[in-house]
């Protein structure tokens, strides 16, 4: 189908973008990449007043790292994101993560920001967020906030930002020597979104026992979660095949996804923790053998 | 502010310059403003990739952008790949020879991403090729002849940056 009518707008800078989406009063939509939300115009489930084009707002595209932080600017594309030797460098959970995203030509225009401010609960971008306790930063007629992914994802394709704010740049903490990051999917089909997907993260210490780990899940629940469980029960245990399929089964059992058209419920369960035992393995074998070199 | 918007773009080189809704689709411009018909129309939604087409170099859905967004930027479609004497591109002919395709509906899309493909990765393995083919959709060849087709190209270094 077409999308129905609406006015079109492309401001060149964030203040005017903030001042437009001020003036339609939550009537106005943001487009970024268009990816998620051109097939919504086109089913006519969305029916904005008026587009915010920021493709053509210079300064929001664009890969820093500095300070222990990897900052990516809003518009920045994903497949931006896939090939820079900086995020590879400093963020590699988020170069593995990336590349699930669809295909390379829907990764050619999606946007880091459209994919966070989007927020489907199976969306590559919010369980990377999750899992590093990364931050966004938003900007809105007072000025910038930032929030964290617990503060920003509310529920299903809902967050906290205001009708009159932008997302203009999304931060994931660098981990640094000692550390590990893994991330596994499972889709039906190449280019699918996932049916469950996991990111974990974790830090050994001299003697190979776990000092910290984190575990975001995606595709269980409204948002994605943390399995806080599993987390406590891996702090300061050495990670072998054992414990790494104890802490696996912990995750099913602490997890609540629903059944759907795609997958039932138990499925997903099992699929978590299937998933969940290879990423803690791979993180695992990766914080062994070095860990990130996040000071690169 | 429903009302046309001017703008311009080149489009396999030639410069146009329309007045056309906010809410037309890029590939309803190209079809139906520019008369370039062999970007097809699948599904409308980004997941068919008939209507694939380069923009500036990278291969997008026409049917996901807006016509306006192109305004000032550069497009390529598949009447845009052969020479102007009508001799077939590389990897068109190399599509003819292994029975890359039947229909044919799929075909543009096809050929408009695998240009982007073999430009960036001008020797793949089978694993790349298919995972690089899993955003475009085939009813009719089974894939095999097109995989064949992509081996051909590659073989005869077909990829973007040797487009006229
Ligand atoms: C065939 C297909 C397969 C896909 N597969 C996947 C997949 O496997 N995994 C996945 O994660 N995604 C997938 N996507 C979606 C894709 O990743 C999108 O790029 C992403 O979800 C949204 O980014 P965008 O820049 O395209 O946003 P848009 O579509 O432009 O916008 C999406 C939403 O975010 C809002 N928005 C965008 N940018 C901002 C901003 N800076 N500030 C505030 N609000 C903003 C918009 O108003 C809109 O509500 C797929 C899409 C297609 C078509
Ligand atoms: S018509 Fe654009 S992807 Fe199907
Ligand atoms: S040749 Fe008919 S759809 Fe591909």
């Amino acid at each position: 189908m077409k999308p129905p009518p609406f006015s079109y707008h492309a401001p060149i800078t964030v203040a005017e973008a903030i001042d437009l989406l001020g003036r339609y009063d939550g009537d106005a939509k943001v487009v970024a990449g268009g990816q998620s939300l051109l097939p919504l115009l086109n089913f006519r489930l969305s029916r904005p007043a008026a587009l915010v084009d920021i493709n053509r707002i210079p300064g929001l595209d664009y890969i820093r790292a500095d300070g222990g932080m990897l900052e990516i600017g809003a518009v920045t594309r994903h497949r931006a994101v896939e090939r820079s030797a900086v995020v590879a460098a400093h963020c590699p959970l988020l170069a593995e993560a990336v590349r699930h995203i669809g295909h390379f030509q829907i990764r050619n225009r999606g946007t880091i920001g459209g994919s966070i401010a989007h927020a489907d609960p199976a969306a590559e971008l919010p369980i990377v967020l999750t899992a590093l306790e990364g931050e966004v930063v938003i900007t809105g007629p007072g000025g910038v906030r930032t929030a964290t992914a617990s503060e920003f994802f509310i529920t299903l394709f809902t967050t906290s930002l205001g009708s009159d704010e932008l997302v203009t740049a999304v931060r994931f903490p660098t981990l640094g020597p000692g550390t590990g990051s893994a991330f596994q999917e499972l889709a039906r089909r190449s280019g699918d979104f996932a049916l469950v997907a996991v990111a974990a993260a974790l830090a050994l210490d001299e003697a190979g026992a776990v000092r910290w780990v984190r575990l975001a899940l995606g595709g269980v629940d409204l948002v994605p979660v943390r399995a806080a469980g599993a987390e406590e029960f891996l702090a300061g245990k050495r990670p072998d095949a054992a414990t790494l399929a104890e802490a696996a089964a912990l995750v099913a059992g602490e997890i609540n996804p629903e059944s759907d058209l795609h997958a039932t419920a138990e499925y997903r369960r099992q699929l978590a923790a299937v998933l969940t035992g290879e990423a803690l393995e791979t993180a695992a074998r990766r914080a062994a053998e070095g860990g990130e070199c996040g000071h690169a | 502010m429903h009302e046309p918007v001017t703008i311009s773009c080149t489009v396999n080189g030639r410069h146009y310059t329309r007045a056309v809704e906010p809410r037309r689709l890029l590939s309803d411009f190209i079809r139906h403003d520019l008369g370039l018909t062999g970007t097809h129309v699948g599904c409308e939604h980004g997941v068919c990739g008939a209507c694939t087409v380069l923009l500036e170099g990278d291969a997008v859905r026409s049917c996901l952008m807006l016509a306006v967004q192109a305004d000032g930027l550069s497009l390529m479609t598949i009447e845009g790949v052969a020479s102007p004497d009508g001799t077939l591109h590389p990897l068109q002919a190399a599509f003819r020879e292994q029975h890359g395709l039947q229909c044919g509906f799929c075909t543009p899309g096809f050929i408009m991403s695998i240009l982007q493909f073999l430009g960036e990765n001008p020797a793949p393995t089978d694993a790349e090729i298919r995972e690089a083919l899993s955003g475009n959709l085939c009813r009719c060849t089974g894939y095999v002849q097109i995989i064949a087709a992509v081996r051909q190209a590659a073989a005869a270094k077909a990829g973007a940056p040797g487009v006229g």
